[in-house]
């Protein structure tokens, strides 16, 4: 039941996501036509392109049928290129999924350790340290961040390139090379987040019972929080994790600008200034669908991994 | 070491526990102070025009001339610039912050007093788009309309008011139980003046942390999106256009591109440790939303 209505919710969701990404779109000044045909165009061949794209229908008519091209996988024609957009989208995924999944394995690799440290240590000095460190973490911009790792590591020490992505099928190690940098400029943000729901989160559990229980039968305080603390604050700190990876797509937009990356974001940023119309509306709703599907995904993990969750 | 769980306050503890709190708070407090008064002090004086192009004084570095942290690509000062940038980033922050508050309060409000299909419309509307990251989102609002400070703040203030109505509403919610509440309805108020006269006071400890938190991302995002260049446009100075324009000169002068980024980081640091500070002084057990 469960899991039907909860399908249920992420169905609804991503139509109206839709009918949101579509409204925003149809606000943006700017005629695909006009784009098409450039300023020279004579009024005429402008109006002749918008009956021949269907843009002289009325926008309910014309959701319906960009709609129904969504749901069958394709997301129209972008009028700048020529070309299919589904394809181009598929091809930046292959940059932007990468990168941030490989932001978020440095975020779990940083923030774990640390936020059970500072759980730990509670209230004492190690735990003031971790806390000092994330808060100078949330403040820095992940793009700035970004920048200061280009000027030591790629402008100083060229251990990485500055710039660019040669592509999986020409070198895989120099494609992961050139997406380090960028996942650890947008790691360090998230990293500030994460420690501080981990060390709450396991704060929280090493106040239950049964902490208390496992010590009284003798276990010492670290073998307490590793056998039944940890596991148990695993559950809340998942859920964030989920909320944490949209944010980190909203990252991935700026950064791949910092550093010039062929990822969706860097589509949306170069579809906004050419005024690209449909490719925007087709990448902004990808970027929609991924988020609520990893939502998604994170509640009925949830529920897999901690049977205490009630039907409510 | 103690049997106790890691809660229990022993007093040595509770000691170092207020003197960490009003350390936050003190610093917090300190450096949004400081960048207020920065920024009034450059609407009547700057060591140098910021705006002013000298050829001949281009890329300077610090100290050299007088000017405290040298000058960019076109002879420009830096810290004349930072300075003015200080109120663009209080602006933004003020305006969005503003928005968000204004439409998010009503929306929370609303749905906490009429519960049912209303709240539920409502919330499941505001899921949709708190789905969406602010910052992706005020990208397209950006998009829609025009590039520009004016619109900039708009869209992060609009993509903030989710949140904020979930604040509202969570909080709100219990007050609504409460008895002083049902003796309010049992002499005729309705329901706007209950949440005006009775509600909001009792949640306003939620909502001002949130605020300040809120101007925190607000000040990151106007940032990003100056960054993208679909922010704040020439001459009106932002930090991070600053840093839009030295990421060209990063191997000629990587200089340029620490100081508007200190300037972005100590300010939000400076909201941040406010909200937080202020967390702890008012409500200690407060969940605030960070991204």
């Amino acid at each position: 039941m469960y899991v039907i209505r909860r399908v249920g919710v992420f169905a609804f969701s991503v139509f109206a996501a839709s009918v949101l990404v579509f409204t925003v779109m149809s606000i943006l000044p700017g005629d695909p036509a006009q784009v098409m045909l450039g300023t020279q165009a004579t009024p005429e061949a402008v109006d002749a392109l918008r009956t021949e794209l269907g843009l002289d229908r009325s926008l309910p008519v014309q959701y319906l049928d960009w709609a129904s091209g969504a749901v069958r996988g394709d997301l129209g024609t972008s009028p700048f290129s020529g070309q299919d957009i589904t394809p181009q989208i598929i091809d930046r995924l292959k940059v932007t999924i990468p990168l941030a999944v490989m932001a978020m394995a440095l975020t779990i690799l940083i923030s774990f350790p640390l936020g059970v440290y500072a759980a730990a240590r509670h209230r004492r000095f190690g735990d003031n340290v971790v806390s000092i460190v994330s808060q100078l973490g949330l403040a820095v911009p992940a793009f700035w961040a970004g920048l200061l790792l280009v000027t030591v590591f790629a402008v100083g020490y060229r251990w990485f390139p500055a710039s660019g992505f040669p592509g999986w099928d020409v070198s895989v190690w120099q494609s992961l090379k050139s997406l380090f940098l960028p996942s650890v400029s947008l790691a360090i943000v998230q990293s500030a987040i994460i420690t501080r729901y981990v060390r709450s989160a396991v704060l929280e559990t090493l106040r239950e019972d049964y902490i208390r229980t496992a010590r009284s039968k003798g276990l010492t305080r670290s073998a307490a929080l590793w056998r039944h603390g940890l596991r148990n604050a695993a559950i809340p700190v998942l859920t964030i994790l989920g909320l944490q990876f949209a944010a980190l797509t909203a990252g991935t937009v700026v950064i791949e600008s910092v550093f010039v990356l062929p990822g969706l974001g860097k589509m949306l940023l170069d579809g906004i200034t050419r005024r690209d119309l449909p490719l925007v509306q087709g990448g902004a709703f990808t970027i929609a669908v991924l988020i609520l599907g990893l939502n998604l995904a994170v509640d009925l993990t949830y529920r897999l991994i901690d049977p205490r969750v009630s039907e409510q | 070491m103690t049997g106790r769980a890691p809660s229990a306050e022993t007093p040595r503890t509770e000691r170092r526990r207020s003197r960490w709190r009003r350390l936050n708070l003190g610093l917090g407090l300190g450096i949004v102070l400081t960048v207020i008064v920065v920024a009034l002090i450059s609407f009547v004086w700057t060591p140098f025009d910021p705006e002013h192009i000298d050829a001949s004084k281009r890329l300077l570095g610090v100290g050299e001339q007088g000017h405290l942290l040298g000058t960019d690509q076109f002879g420009r000062d830096l810290f004349s610039g930072i300075m003015v940038g200080a109120r663009t980033a209080l602006f933004v922050g003020i305006l969005a912050v503003g928005i968000a508050v204004m439409i998010g309060i009503p929306i929370g409000g609303f749905a906490a007093a009429r519960r049912g299909w209303v709240e539920d419309v409502v919330m499941r509307a505001s899921d949709v788009v708190y789905a969406f990251p602010p910052v992706l989102l005020a990208i397209l609002l950006v998009a829609a309309v025009s590039p520009g400070t004016g619109s900039a703040m708009v869209a992060i203030g609009i993509a903030y008011v989710p949140i904020v109505a979930r604040v509202t509403r969570g909080a709100a919610l219990s007050v609504f139980q409460l008895d002083f509440v049902s003796a309010a309805r049992s002499y005729g108020r309705g329901n706007a003046y209950i949440f005006v006269r009775h509600v909001l006071p009792n949640i306003a400890s939620v909502l001002i942390v949130q605020m300040t938190i809120l101007f925190a991302l607000a000040i990151l995002a106007e940032a990003a999106l100056s960054f993208l260049g679909i922010g704040t446009q020439p001459p009106t100075p932002s930090w991070g256009r600053s840093l839009r324009d030295a990421q060209t000169f990063l191997q000629l002068s990587p200089r340029l591109a620490i100081w508007p980024g200190v300037a972005i980081a100590v300010t939000v640091l400076g909201f941040n440790l406010l909200g937080d500070g202020l967390r702890d002084a008012l409500d200690p057990r407060l969940e605030v939303r960070r991204t």
